[in-house]
């Protein structure tokens, strides 16, 4: 990439134009907004607080000191997108997770994109996060992301672009429906006078995209045996996988639940023995067998690696997938789409300097007080300079760490992530946001319409992340 | 359904119940405390506690001299004593915890908020509370507990490993909480049926909520062939050793039932009821009360041992 940057647009609110129309998708909610007084709104929070502490929809926050165990700030208002907008999303979506699945088999098999010249070789091969194990085998329907969550943001009326690719072990699947749940609760009149998508048949969708893909030597290939698979109660994610398991009425095993034997996978139940036939994993690939991969890890089950390889457990994600949502093969996605499936691209990348490239290290190196650089291999907002926002002195350090290490960083253009009206210390007022909608790919690609909407609750602020004073939002998808 | 969830659930449910029966033996041994002569020292009146809870050995090792506040602190607080009831109460949350899944929000609603209550609890904030007030509240979250259990969950395998857990834990208890009274008498002899031998009948009877039954059912004085008969033999006595190997051994066979299979547990568990079912009282003092109990300890042992193998428990 090495066009200039787009000069700095302006913010695009969500509910309202420029000149203080209200858009369509937000018709009602504005009036709603107007006739309700922030004491209710104060209220209809706490009340949401008490439920969701209640039932304990916690995440937990590292190398803070003091709690770890915390709520994720819930913000009353909802996020609205007109079904159009939806629909087209939507297909954007559902074609690059086609493309991020073939790109994942080509890597694990021929590597036709890479002989193409489309992706060089090395970014595969020296990604921490390749499994040359993975050669050659065979997975069910050749999928191997069967639950994505994709990050987008949007920053004009019809302009939304991909910030990042989820297809390892993506979580926060639970908030986008408890939100949903919290707000039918608080709010039941407002959903009797909008007409709003349902989300809550994600689990049965889940439950049927996994139990779409049995291994070959499943004994009921209609009803396979499907559980999810946590690493444990201590588990940051653990209430979501204790929410998945329930909602779809299937076992929550731990490693030590399952053993192997003649290269098949067994849990222990009070009725003996049980074969699996489809283990949706919320673990690592480095903790999934001690056997293949790291032997000390006292979470994974002796044998699984093999069982799998030799067609006798599916398991969702499949193993290697950190391959493709590197942010390093990130800004090859695109070409994917192009390659794989002969379409142009439905939904765009953030224009991505690849600081490997030394045209892009010169140009980032000289535009970092506008950009916003962010590490390969990091996640949760931490190794991350956002131009604007930093000071001098933030931005001399960044550099410094850029240059010893030029490969591991990529950069953007800061982009006017569009805004939408929240419920903060100043009243109602426009916050910054994202969108993470979650993909199922079985024998077909589904998703529900919605996902989490996370909102950056500091004034000006673009870091989303929870982790970051980033807040979650029920996301309405209107019908018609 | 896993073997570890089933292990969780019958350890909660034994936990729990521990807890309560710790309770109702401190119980037991403060009003014992409060009857008895002056020439009793208080080494006396308590040790028989240490005894029968199985820590006589651990608690010697702490140097502490087995006073009434010693061993109450030790028993009901102590995060040391695996068997204290702070420790059985975080057991039973920690056992819930680990499968949240197998439980209603309920239940885990309830085990979470009595930990959170007793976790913070010194001896010095026991005292002002009043050590009864704090027994009573212990039998109050178990009975919660229960009835928590048998008001939302679904009457599966998980409901059973549940009660499974609390029946056997029970039977197992007062066995032992009869014994206290052997513990308490041997040394001496003295006294039997006098004033204190009444008093702590009385006592025991009270500890395990029978007292008024008793009354109804002899319509008699306090005899101690009546209350062993009644905590032993009884069926229809909710916490007497034979109950709780009834609805054992009910709740084995249903599980036989539902996974159509054939189980060591229930037949010894079935063995033992039958047995306690066509004994008679005299016949338990004729083989003599503590070595009578004893052998209903042992065998309840042999019964969770049984379990533990027939449903592939981990520990």
């Amino acid at each position: 990439m090495t066009a200039s940057a787009p000069a700095a647009p302006a913010i695009f609110d969500e509910m309202r134009a420029p000149d203080g129309a209200v858009r369509t998708a937000y018709a009602r909610l504005a009036q709603w907004l107007e006739a309700t007084p922030p004491e209710l709104l104060a209220r209809k929070r706490h009340e949401a607080d008490m439920l969701f502490r209640r039932l304990g929809i916690t995440f937990a926050v590292y190398g803070e000191g003091g709690d770890t165990e915390r709520l994720i700030p819930f913000d009353v208002i909802p996020r609205v997108l007109t079904n159009p907008e939806w629909t087209a999303l939507s297909e954007g979506l559902v074609q690059r997770v086609k493309a991020l699945n073939a790109f994942l088999y080509d890597v694990y098999h021929d590597r036709e994109i890479v002989r193409a010249g489309k992706i060089p070789a090395e970014l595969i091969d020296a990604n921490e996060q390749y499994r040359p194990e993975m050669i050659g085998v065979e997975v069910p329907g050749r999928i191997y992301t069967h639950i994505a969550g994709i990050d987008v943001v949007r920053v004009s009326a019809d302009q939304f672009y991909v910030l990042e690719d989820n297809v390892r072990t993506p979580s926060g699947v639970s908030y986008m429906l408890e939100n949903r749940e919290a707000m039918m609760r608080l709010f039941p009149e407002l959903f009797a006078r909008n007409r709003v998508q349902p989300v809550g048949h994600y689990p049965d969708e889940l439950l049927k995209s996994l139990r779409s893909l049995p291994p070959p030597s499943a004994k009921d290939k209609d009803e396979p045996t499907v559980v999810v698979m946590t690493p444990g109660a201590y588990n940051s994610a653990y209430f979501e996988h204790v929410f998945l398991a329930e909602q779809m009425g299937v076992e929550l095993v731990e490693g030590q639940d399952m053993f192997v034997e003649d290269d098949k996978v067994y849990m222990r139940t009070v009725a003996g023995p049980r074969r699996v036939d489809v283990i949706y994993r919320r673990l690592d690939d480095a903790f999934l067998d001690p056997a293949a991969f790291r032997p000390d890890s006292a979470l994974g089950v002796k044998g699984l690696f093999d069982a799998y390889r030799k067609g006798n457990v599916t398991l969702a994600n499949a193993v290697g997938t950190g391959v493709a949502d590197d942010k390093s093969v990130y800004p090859f996605v695109p070409d994917m789409v192009r390659f794989y499936l002969g379409e142009e691209p439905k939904l765009a990348n953030v224009p991505t300097y690849s600081l490997r490239k030394p045209d892009d290290l010169k140009y980032a190196l000289d535009h970092l007080p506008e950009l916003v650089v962010k590490e390969t291999h990091g996640s949760g907002g931490y190794g991350m300079l956002v131009g604007p926002k930093s000071t001098a002195a933030e931005i001399e350090a960044f550099r410094a760490r850029i240059l010893a290490k030029p490969e591991h960083y990529i950069a953007q253009p800061t982009l006017a992530l569009s805004t939408c009206p929240t419920f903060v210390e100043e009243g109602v007022a426009p916050r910054h946001l994202d969108l993470r909608p979650y993909l199922l790919v079985g024998k077909e690609v589904k998703l529900v319409p919605g996902g989490l909407t996370r909102v950056a609750l500091r004034k000006g602020s673009l870091v989303v992340n929870s982790s970051q004073g980033g807040g979650t939002k029920d996301t309405w998808v209107l019908e018609g | 359904m896993l073997s570890r969830a089933a292990d969780s659930l019958y350890w909660m449910a034994r936990y729990m119940e521990r807890a309560e029966n710790m309770a109702r033996l401190l119980d037991v041994s403060y009003r014992m405390s409060l009857s008895s002569t002056d020439g009793d020292s208080e080494q006396m009146q308590w040790g028989p506690a240490l005894v029968v809870a199985g820590c006589e050995a651990p608690f010697k090792a702490t140097g502490k001299t087995a006073d009434s506040r010693n061993v109450i602190e030790y028993l009901a607080l102590d995060p040391r004593n695996p068997s204290s009831i702070r420790n059985s109460l975080g057991a039973a949350r920690e056992n819930a915890r680990a499968m949240r899944t197998q439980i209603t929000t309920e239940m885990w609603e309830s085990l979470n908020s009595t930990w959170l209550e007793i976790r913070g609890l010194d001896y010095a904030r026991l005292e002002e509370r009043g050590l009864r007030a704090f027994f009573d509240w212990v039998k109050e979250r178990s009975h919660l507990f229960r009835g928590v259990a048998y008001g939302t969950m679904p009457r599966d395998a998980a409901f059973r490993f549940v009660r499974a857990g609390t029946f056997l834990e029970r039977g197992d208890s007062t066995a032992r909480l009869l014994d206290v009274k052997y513990h308490v008498l041997l040394p001496t002899a003295r006294d039997v049926g006098g004033a204190v031998d009444y008093y702590q009948w009385g006592a025991l009877l009270r500890s395990v909520s029978a007292f008024q039954a008793y009354r109804r059912i002899y319509r008699d004085a306090i005899r101690p062939r009546r209350v062993a008969e009644l905590l032993i033999l009884r069926p229809d006595m909710p916490r007497s050793v034979a109950a709780s190997l009834g609805e054992l051994t009910r709740l084995l066979d249903e599980l036989r039932e539902q996974f159509g299979r054939n189980y060591r547990s229930a037949g010894l568990a079935r063995a033992a009821f039958d047995r306690l079912r066509y004994a008679h009282i005299e016949e338990v003092f004729a083989t003599g009360l503590h070595e009578f109990l004893t052998e209903i300890v042992d065998s309840n042992i042999a019964i969770g041992k049984a379990i533990a193998e027939d449903f592939g428990l981990p520990y």
